[in-house]
Parts: structure tokens; sequence; C-alpha cells
């Protein structure tokens, strides 16, 4: 098949990117700065293929910034709580990212399962739990912040800071999850599930679907990701609040956009998804270090390029159809 | 004198011609009838008339000039209200709101108590007891499409166009609509009253026009026709060898319902289909066939015994139906069928997926799938790599058949095969159906169209108000009896 002009545009859009970046200041090329923009992206980007599949399946999901502050809160407690017994070794870390992961899982059953089984809007349900997690969180912490044990924090950083060579763990755990994604949308049954289901899930029951299900699971597994996003993220500042993973879900959903997936459903595209976390923070580096524009514009730019993708792909559309 | 009139009209979509050279004239205080089977053309009337189609030849006369409205509203403008099968009411909104929704009086500011004391007045002269202040969905159904008579009153209707206005209604409800018409008939409105239920007919009418394919084929004043002519003059077409010769079903049964209901919708009803045969299901438009059929798939809760080949089953899904041999093709191709932003491989695969891979899906399989389908039943698709929805009705349709044939089921439903195809794709899909039956597989035909019913099947099953009416066989097979055990008309034909 032959690749349409709408997963090129995108691909075009970060390719200027990364030339304006190398014309604007030669740093932005070292390699230090490329390993530490493609970490911060990890963690939005593991969660923005997540949602890809929530997207493709007529979905929705507000709650993951709020889910993954949570998650961190509860990993830390679950960590502190468990080194009188177990002392500061690997044990104790697992523990921590077992939580991070079952819990995701679970919120993700949670949201899933009020959409699907008591039929309430996901946007509803999921600004609802946005809410919850949010505040649990605020609430666990007293209002300030979590912090994990200092010894395990030493033990727990190189996850996020380590790696191989240039190549860190986050970066490569968000490639092995744009892998797996895109293998799962293309070649699995149920990525085809998800996609007949956004198109139409009238057909999608007429063929037999269990439709209920297959949306459950991609609540299920955006909750997943959240989770591990999480365990890479604890190591990062080794602490956990109020403030943690503000606006993850509006980054997280726009890199979505941008990728070329229909907000509606019916089309999913992963590696779209991860050119469009891409964009987002080379567009936030990119101001950071050239001083052209101030850097306190950084989401007027993004809100432009998003309403711009859009914008593009719909007339992209109409065009298709003459 | 005549306000609304059709002189000469032909209509055509594309190469297919729906109405041939139609005469219809509506006159103040009289209600003119329009009858004729489904797809005899009766709703292009109704819409040429309201202004939402063009004519491709003769014209439309409006007080005896010729008129051309190039929009519904334009045509409203004009004084002639439809009033859709599907009421047109915001559901939110205050009754005395909808009345005047688009045409608000007042500025700035709305002039809340004229709407309000001219929707009472025109909720009077139809002698209803609605208050303006109501919302529309707390009105019951009647009430509702007592609204939308007051709205086209007050858009000074002089032509009102009702569509199966009782089709909605119970039967006490039709009493009031009945009285409502005489008031209107009063008035002096001029009505054409469309309608399948061949007693109201005679009862409303001072004119009736019966449609048959496309073509005016009685016209006649009240109480010149019987409910039985009418009948008789909406069917009564020769039926050439546009279907295949019938089948020799063998006696074995491969599926037997026992008492099978879908609450509200279906009543307990039994019926045997035997290996090879082909099965008609005819009865009027919400007459139960479709929810039957979703009935037996496990699209709908039922209740009763289901047996396949002899074995009772458990069908509580449609995946248990497909676990049986058991295959359901819809009636709502665009809407349930197919995925029409989807290419034709993704369809055809959709509902038989495990076929090609427990993990990674075979798209090679998938293609050779395709080239097979495309082969099988003839799908004609100028490049595979398009999208569904591009493709002509027809196509799209056997692009159905096979999705629906490809888990090899061997009891296979079809609810009307042939919606909004050409004629020559309509031949062919007999043809296949025929040949699924002739390689022993049982099929269930349900279908509006008598014709199709009565060409295509070894024997008829009649359906009405959710119940089997009756049976036809052999040479009982005629549209003049199913019709009468469609419509609970008793008695035999002149």
């Amino acid at each position: 098949m032959k690749p349409d002009l709408h997963t090129l545009g995108p691909l075009i859009a970060l390719i200027a990117l990364i030339v304006l970046g190398a014309l604007l200041n030669s740093a932005f090329l070292a390699p230090a700065n490329i390993t530490n923009v493609l970490a911060r992206s990890a963690f939005i980007g593991m969660i923005a293929v997540g949602m890809t599949f929530v997207i493709t399946a007529g979905g929705l999901d507000l709650s993951v910034g709020s889910m993954a502050a949570f998650l961190a809160g509860i990993a830390i407690i679950a960590m502190n709580a468990a080194l009188p017994g177990l002392g500061e070794n690997w044990g104790t870390i697992l523990i921590g990212m077992g939580v991070a992961i079952l819990g995701g899982i679970a919120a993700g059953f949670l949201n899933g399962a009020l959409i699907t089984k008591a039929r309430i809007e996901p946007f509803i349900v999921t600004l609802g739990t946005m809410g919850i997690f949010r505040s649990l969180v605020t609430w666990l912490a007293d209002g300030g912040t979590l912090s994990l044990d200092y010894g395990l924090r030493t033990l727990y950083r190189p996850v996020y800071y380590g790696g191989i060579g240039w190549v860190t763990w986050p970066i490569i755990a968000f490639a092995l999850t744009a892998f797996a994604g895109e293998w799962i949308m293309r070649h699995s049954r149920f990525g085809r599930h998800v996609e007949a289901i956004g198109s139409n899930d009238r057909v999608a029951r007429y063929s037999a679907i269990d439709v209920g299900r297959v949306r459950l699971l991609t609540y299920m597994l955006l909750g997943l990701l959240v989770g591990l996003s999480t365990v890479l993220y604890v190591p990062r500042l080794g602490s956990a609040s109020g403030s943690t993973g503000v606006l993850w879900e509006l980054e997280a959903i726009a890199a979505v956009i941008i990728g070329g997936t229909a907000l509606k459903g019916g089309r999913g595209r992963v590696w779209g998804t991860v050119v469009g976390v891409l964009i987002l923070s080379l567009i936030d580096n990119i101001l950071n270090l050239a001083d052209l524009v101030s850097p306190y514009l950084n989401g007027a730019i993004q809100g432009v390029i998003i309403v711009l993708a859009v914008v593009l792909q719909r007339e992209k559309r109409t065009a298709d159809e003459r | 004198m005549t306000v609304l009139a059709l002189h000469g009209v032909s209509k055509s979509f594309g190469p297919i011609e729906v109405l041939h050279d139609v005469d219809l004239a509506l006159d103040p205080g009289q209600v003119h009838a329009l009858i004729g089977e489904n797809g005899a053309g009766k709703s292009t009337i109704m819409k040429i008339l309201g202004g939402f189609l063009d004519p491709t030849e003769g014209q439309i006369l409006l007080d005896g000039k010729p008129v051309r409205f190039s929009s519904g509203p334009e045509a409203e403008a004009q004084g002639i209200v439809v009033i859709h099968q599907e009421f047109n009411l915001a559901a939110d909104l205050s009754v005395a709101a909808n009345v005047f929704l688009g045409r608000e009086p007042g500025g700035l500011r709305l002039d809340h108590k004229a709407m309000r004391r001219d929707t009472a007045a025109l909720l009077a002269r139809l002698d209803t007891r609605i208050s303006p202040d109501t919302l529309i969905r707390d009105l019951s159904v009647p009430d509702r499409q007592m609204v939308e008579i007051a709205k086209a009153l007050s858009r000074n209707a002089r032509v009102l166009i009702m569509d199966e206005p009782s089709a909605v209604l119970t039967h006490r409800e039709v009493g009031t609509l009945y009285d409502q018409i005489d008031r209107l008939r009063a008035d002096g409105v001029a009505i054409l009253y469309c309608s399948h239920r061949l007693d109201e007919v005679a009862h409303l009418a001072d004119r009736i026009t019966v449609l048959r394919d496309g073509r005016v084929v009685r016209q006649a004043m009240r109480g010149e026709m019987t409910e039985d002519d009418m009948a008789a003059a909406m069917v009564g077409r020769e039926l050439q060898d546009f279907y295949p010769p019938k089948g020799r079903p063998s006696p074995d049964p491969a599926l037997d319902l026992q008492g099978l209901s879908v609450p509200g919708r279906v009543h307990d009803v039994s019926l045997t289909l035997h290996r090879g045969e082909v099965l008609g299901i005819a009865g009027l438009v919400g007459s139960g066939r479709t929810e039957l059929a979703e009935g037996i798939v496990g699209l709908r809760s039922a209740t009763g015994e289901i047996r396949v080949n002899g074995q009772k089953v458990a069908i509580r899904n449609l995946r248990d139906a497909f676990d049986s041999g058991l295959a359901y093709l819809t009636e709502d191709r665009k809407e349930a069928g197919l995925l029409l932003d989807k290419g034709l491989t993704q369809n055809l695969t959709l509902a038989d997926l495990p076929r090609f891979g427990l993990w990674r899906l075979d798209q090679r399989a998938e293609t050779e799938a395709l080239a097979h389908a495309t082969q099988e039943f003839d799908i004609r698709a100028p490049d595979p790599a398009m999208i569904a929805g591009k493709l002509s009705g027809g196509n799209q349709q056997k692009l159905l058949l096979a999705k629906t044939m490809l888990p090899d089921p061997q009891i296979i439903i079809i609810d009307e095969p042939t919606r909004g195809i050409d004629v020559g794709t309509k031949q062919q899909i007999y043809a296949f159906i025929r040949r699924l039956a002739d390689e022993g597989r049982s099929l269930i035909v349900i279908s509006s169209e008598m014709a199709e019913v009565i060409g295509l099947a070894d024997r008829v099953l009649v359906m009405r108000e959710g119940r089997i009416a009756g049976e036809v066989t052999g040479k009982d097979m005629t549209e003049d009896k199913i019709v009468r055990l469609a419509m609970g008309v008793s008695g035999e034909a002149a």
C-alpha cells in the first residue's frame, strides 16, 4: 500500500522542524539534546500510543494525567512501606512497579467498565475520574509532596537516566511501545476490531464483535501504558504531588490528533501519534534553545499546530471524495 | 379548482426510472389517497410535491401555473407542508417554540406572549388539549402529530402531504387523527394521504390513486373501489423468468423454532425451515420480520426454543449463532452491514477474522479471500484497494453477501436481499440465493417486495403484528393472498 498524504503530512512537518532546529542552534543535534528530547517525550508518548487505541475505538480518556500522578503516588507509598521489611533493594522497587502497573490496569478497567457497562459517555466518566485521581493523590500527599526514600531513589535513578549508551531506558520503552502498538493496530484481530468499532459500532456488532469488551480492553491497555510510563517517571524526580502529570491528557490527545487519527474514531495511526508527540516536544525544545520566540509562547504555537493539522486533514478528505 | 397537481411527471435516478408519466391532482377540501407497494414510487411523488426533488420530466402546477421548488422550505412558503413519518420536532423545546421554529415573532426579545397565544389558538382549532408550554418530549406520539399539524397550519398550509400518519398510532389514536383530517378537509385544505392500510383509505379518501412500478395504474373516486380492488390494482404483475427455477427442498428440518418471542415485537413464532429450502417471509414494514430474524441470531434477546438439525441450541449472541452455522444479512447495508470508509478486504473478513490467524492476521490470505469472493459473487470493483462506500449499491450488496457467506454458514437469513439496487444485480442475487439453496444450504428471505418473495421462495410465511398470519405454498403463492394476510383483509378476491 502506498503511503498517503495523511501519513506523510505530519512526517514532513517533523522533518521541517528538525531542519529548523538544526539551523537555529548547533546544539540542537547534539546527542545530549536528542536524548533529552526523546526521554522527556517518552511519558506522554507511551500514554499517547494507548490513547490512539481509545480514540480509534470512538472513545476518549481525560483522566490519564491524574491517573499517572495517582499511580506515582501509590507506587511511592508502596515502596516506602515495603522498605523496612524488604530493605533497600530491587525487590522493593519491583513492588512499586507492580503497584503502578496493576493500578494502571485497574484504573483503566474502572473507566472502561463505567463507559461500557454503565453506558456513560467517555467524556463524562473520565472527566469524573480525572478529578477523583487528582484529588486522591493530593489527599495522599496531604497537599504536599510524596517523596521516595532517598536510598531507594538512588537505586531506582538509572531506570530513567541509564540505558544503552545515549539511548536511555525511557527511549527504549517508548520505541518498543510504538512498535508493539503499530503491530497490534495493523496486524492483530484486536486492532482490526478497534478500527471497526470506531468506524461504525453497529456494523461491528452485526459482525459478531463483542463491542463492549473491545472498548473495555482499549481503556485497560491505556491504563497499562500509563502505569508503565509512571514506572519510568518516578525515578526522574523521586516524588509525586498534586501537580504531577498536569495537562498530560491534553498533550496526549493533541499528539494523537496531530498524527492523523480521527477524533471521531475509525482510523488509528500509531506512527502518526509518535510523530505528533515528537513534533510537540521539538517545538518546546527549539523555543528553549533559540531565542527567536519567547518560550512562553510555546502553548500558542502548539495550539496553532493542532488546529492546522486537523484543518489540513479535513480538506484532504473532501478532496478525496470528488 | 385544483391547488397542486403533477402533470406528466417522470423521475429517473441515473438509468433507473422510478416514476413514469404521473398525473395527480389535489383539490381543496379533498383527501387524495396514494397507495402502492413499497418501491412503487409513493415517496418519490411526496418528495417532488414537497419540493425535495425535481422531476426529470413534466410539470408541477400550483393554482394552474407551472412552478419549480428549489427546496422544501420554498414549497412550505407556498403553503405545501409535508408531515414526515419521523416527526420533525425539537424534543427539548416547548410546543409553542416548535410551532414557530425558524419564524419566531418579536425583535431582539422573542414575543413569547404572541407565540403562546397563537399556538393556543391553533391547538384549539384542532380541538386538542395540549398546552403550548409542554415540552415535546413529554407528549404522546399522537399529540406530537397534532403539533406537527398545528405547525403546518401556522404556515397557512393549503396542501398537507401526510406519509403514513397512522403507522405510529394505536387504534384509538387513529380515531382522533381521522377527526382532525375531517376538520382540515372542512377547512378547505387539500390533503395527500399515503397509506398501506386499505381499510383507512376506503374510509377516508375522496379520491384514490394507485401506483405500481412508478406508473399510475388506476384512479378512482370514493366508493368506486373496494379494498379488494385496491389490493388487486396494487399487485397483479406478470412474473417472468426473472427468478430462478424453484428448488426441491429435502424434508429434513434445518432450523426449527418453537414459540420464539422477542419482547414487544415478536409473539410466539414457530416455524420449520427445511434443508435446501428458500423460505420467504413477507409482511408490512413493522410487522416484526427483522425483529424475528435478529431474535433468532442473538442480536435481540428472545425466548423460545431453537433447534438446528434437530439439536437444541442456545444462542445468546451473534457469535453463538455463527457457531451453530447460522448467519444473518442485515437489511441496513449502510449502517449495520458494511464499514463504508474501510477497504473491501477489511469488510469481507470482519465477521470471520479468527480464520485469518490467532495473533497476526494473514493479510495475504485475506487478499486471496477477496479475490475469491469478487469472482464468486461477481463484485465489480474498479480498484481492489478502494473503500466500500465507493462501490455501487449492487456491488455493496454483493460484498455484504460475500461477507455473510465467508464463515460458510448452513442457515442464512437474508433481510431485504435487493433493497435499493438495480434490476440486473437483483437478478444476479436471486441466482446466488437459489444456488446456495441448491448446494444444500437453507435460507430465509425477508422481503417487502411481494413479487420478490413469490418469485424466489419455495414457500412463504406472512407476518402481521409480530405473529405468523399465515402460510402460502404452491399455487396459492399470489400477491393477492399475501397482501390479504399481511393487511388482515378477510374474504376472497373478486
